[in-house]
């Protein structure tokens, strides 16, 4: 049965039979077990729950897929590539949405096809890349122009993109500034604005180690929780007030940088890695286990919140012989004053964070970072100290993250061990990645997606880690320089080089590798 | 003494499960350099298929029933191995040097997730099924247990080790691993199939894996999607205490390190035993990053 039909196909049948047979039975071991059957707790123990329309669903889908690359390798088939991804787009589509269709043209809800949402979803997403796939293909066979010239073409376009990312940074920060006084703008909003911003503070203090250093640091949350907890214990046990603890809380995060830094600095970059992460995980031991410090897995509640710079507090009556912040300016009172006062305060603190960074970027330790990310070994014979270099790169970096961490606490009001998991450096790691390793705005751009998108989309809560380590694989896939890549060096020489021409990637790909 | 005694036995049998997982990380860092940071979900993937099985075969009779979950599951974990080198590593090859490490923390964050969604959030429990042991000693009131489920795993472990050491000293397949560790280059210039080879290494530590994962499944009795996160992050200081890229050296460092925390939680504190295996992590890569049996690296420039 299988020959013939390979025979129907012409040449090549029979290894395309192969293919998609061999995909099936992967796509079976994939699913069998573990979508198949569903374990319930019963009280006699587990009980397994047959969840079969998924897993054929899946497994034919797999298939489908798999011939649908497979027919693209031969140019000429395109055209029924793009046709049948499409109508799995628009099937997927139609699923997802079949109440809100059926609703609008009054007909009656019919039976979907994929057994669950998220498999529609899937199977839309699936269709629409095969099909774009396809189209590319198309339109690549039927212009003209050569790879070469593409390439050039693309290169002048990323130009124009860069050129319209200071307008659009001009245009964000206005936006940031303004926020609160938006139409739009409630509680929610400037909760999950003030979120965003933190998450754009940690993710350029990271970037200082990650995309300049070019360090791969896994255990950053460890100085957000040094941060966090140095304002918290002195709050609770020297009342000791936020503003005379902030630069505390940074200083001690920088100062565990250095002491964390300094043996593991001569660490290869991978080793370095994990060796950053194990550090995260002893901190956070530390403060599980510590109790009578710490608190242990209780956490520290009761964290005070900052006044208004020593003037007037943000609560509602004054005290310690302040007077209340709307008392102090003759204002109404209203909760979202505190609110407000916090979120600037975090803008403020980021903008700091930026100045910084692009300052210290056309200074002589900023050249190091940059040179010793693109050669390690190119920089030490030429003098460059180079563990003293990643040292400053560590602590100052550590000491950004010290201030967004007493920023946290003092903003939560409560903080505990949970907070400060690998999960929290993984996401402020995936920031900087996906921000482009360098980019001051691609970061905070990718902060306020990676951020900003789960809260939209917060009925998907559970949805939201999976598509998250599935997003940082498809960025190191696809664009492995981030949304917004940046090499070029901050400091040229006159005539060195035409300027803004990047380096080609293929170029520094196999510079690195030489490594 | 007795006490003693007890802590080795248990850190050996803890250690035979770190050594598992072990050299599936030493291997994929042999032959293509990177840390397979998403080995331990691997592991965790291995445990809940033997989950599953152990509750769909739960009529057959014990022996049949463990062997069984033990193929299952090596092929179910093999596949997914497979699956993870070639979506997530393959299309990395000569990207930037740290990509693979990235995307490989991707994968270990989706795998975990990915699980927690279908299976759910909660511990999953299995029956003892292996019960009963030997008492070795007795000293006072304190007996020192060796249970069957310990011979066997440690048995287990053993047979493996010997099984697979001999499949890459002797067979062809084990042949072309060892030359494409060497160079993949030239490797591949004599008629090896490079990236075959690379998934095959990843088929066989997925394998070894699952049965770590089917071992701590029996052993503990509860599994959660959230087990290969720790127990990866130990493993991966097994393969680096023993010398990284070394196979004799991973079982050695998993050993050790089971050793170590067996005694560690015996006599200090339970609590701080992963902080342990860490500083041991860090010791070792600070003071011996070539390990205890691996061959110093040479940085070329």
């Amino acid at each position: 049965m299988s020959r013939s039909i390979a025979s129907a196909m012409g040449p090549g049948g029979e290894s395309l039979v192969k293919e998609l047979g061999f995909t099936a039975l992967i796509g079976l071991a994939l699913t069998v077990p573990l979508i198949s059957y569903e374990t319930i707790d019963d009280v006699g123990g587990l009980q397994l729950q047959g969840r079969w329309a998924a897993t054929a669903f899946i497994v034919a889908a797999l298939v489908m897929g798999r011939l649908g690359i497979i027919l693209l390798r031969t140019p000429g088939r395109e055209t029924w590539v793009a046709a049948g991804g499409a109508l799995a787009a628009v099937v997927g589509l139609l699923d997802l949405f079949r109440d809100t269709v059926a609703g609008v043209l009054g007909l009656e809800r019919w039976p979907a096809i994929s057994p669950s949402y998220t498999l529609a979803f899937l199977l839309g997403v699936g269709g629409a890349v095969l099909a774009i796939r396809a189209a590319v293909q198309i339109s690549r066979r039927n212009s003209a122009i050569s790879k070469a010239e593409r390439d050039a073409r693309m290169e002048s376009l990323g130009e124009q993109v860069r050129k319209l990312v200071r307008v659009f940074a001009a245009v964000a920060v206005l936006f940031a500034l303004t926020l609160p006084f938006m139409p739009f703008s409630n509680r929610y909003v400037m909760d999950v604005g003030t979120l965003i911003v933190t998450y754009v503070m940690l993710g350029w203090g990271l970037n200082i180690i990650v995309g300049y250093a070019g360090l791969l640091d896994l255990g950053y949350v460890a100085f957000y929780a040094v941060g966090a907890y140095s304002y918290a214990l002195g709050a609770q046990y020297l009342g000791v007030s936020f503003w005379l603890a902030l630069p505390f809380a940074g200083l001690l995060a920088a100062s565990f940088g250095l002491i964390l830094g300094f043996p593991v600095l001569r660490l290869r970059g991978d080793y370095f890695a994990i060796v950053t992460l194990g550090f995260g995980e002893i901190i956070r031991i530390i403060l599980i286990n510590w109790y009578d410090v710490t608190n242990g897995p209780d956490g520290i509640s009761g964290i005070p919140r900052p006044d208004f710079f020593g003037l007037a507090t943000m609560t509602r009556r004054g005290s310690d012989g302040l007077p209340a912040f709307h008392e102090y300016f003759g204002l109404e009172y209203s909760s979202e004053h505190r609110v407000i006062f916090l979120y600037y305060l975090i803008v403020a603190m980021a903008a700091l964070v930026a100045v910084f960074t692009v300052r210290i970027r056309r200074l002589p330790i900023g050249r190091a970072w940059e040179a010793l990310r693109e050669d390690d070994i190119a920089c030490a014979s030429l003098g460059i100290n180079r563990t003293t270099v990643k040292l400053a790169a560590f602590g100052i970096s550590a000491a950004w993250g010290g201030f967004a961490g007493a920023f946290f606490a003092t903003r939560q009001g409560f903080i505990s061990p949970e907070s400060f998991t690998f999960i929290e450096s993984a996401i402020i790691l995936a920031i900087v990645v996906m921000g482009g390793m360098g980019s001051l705005v691609g970061i905070a751009i990718a902060a306020a997606l990676l951020i900003g998108l789960p809260e939209v989309f917060r009925d998907l809560a559970e949805y939201r880690m999976v598509a998250f380590g599935a997003g940082l694989v498809m960025i190191m896939i696809w664009r492995p320089r981030g949304l917004l890549s940046h090499r070029e060096p901050s400091v040229l020489l006159a005539d060195r080089s035409p300027p803004g021409r990047p380096v080609p990637a293929k170029a520094v790909a196999a510079g690195e590798v030489a490594q | 003494m007795a006490y003693l005694l007890q802590q080795l036995i248990n850190g050996l049998t803890l250690g035979s499960i770190y050594g598992l997982i072990a050299i599936g990380y030493t291997m994929v860092y042999g032959i293509i350099g990177m840390i397979n940071f998403a080995h331990g979900e691997i592991y965790m993937i291995g445990a809940f298929v033997a989950v599953i099985a152990f509750t769909a075969f739960s009529n057959l009779p014990l022996v049949v029933a463990i062997m069984l979950v033990l193929l299952f599951s090596m092929v179910i974990t093999a596949a997914y191995g497979w699956t993870v080198e070639r979506v997530a590593y393959r299309p990395l090859r000569g990207s930037f040097r740290l990509a693979p490490l990235i995307s490989a923390i991707g994968m270990s964050i989706f795998l975990q997730n990915y699980v927690q969604l279908l299976q759910g959030a909660r511990n999953k429990p299995v029956p003892p099924m292996i019960q009963g042991g030997f008492t070795v000693m007795q000293e006072g009131t304190f007996t020192v247990q060796l249970s069957y489920l310990q011979i066997m795993i440690v048995v287990t472990t053993l047979v493996l080790m010997a099984g697979f050491t001999h499949f890459i000293n002797t067979t062809s397949l084990g042949r072309q691993q060892r030359a494409c560790e060497q160079d993949k280059t030239m490797a591949a210039l004599l008629g090896v199939n490079v990236d075959r080879t690379v998934s095959l290494t990843f088929v066989l530590g997925a394998g070894l894996a699952a049965v770590a994962g089917v071992m701590v499944t029996l052993y503990y009795g509860v599994v959660d999607f959230y087990l290969g996160f720790l127990a990866g992050l130990k493993a991966f200081t097994a393969a680096v205490l023993g010398g990284i890229g070394s196979l004799p050296g991973a079982m050695l460092g998993g050993i050790l390190i089971g050793l170590i925390e067996a005694l560690w939680a015996g006599y200090f504190s339970s609590e701080w035993k992963d902080v342990a295996a860490f500083s041991i992590l860090v010791l070792v890569l600070i003071f011996r990053p070539q390990g205890l049996l691996g061959r110093p690296e040479v940085e070329k420039v």
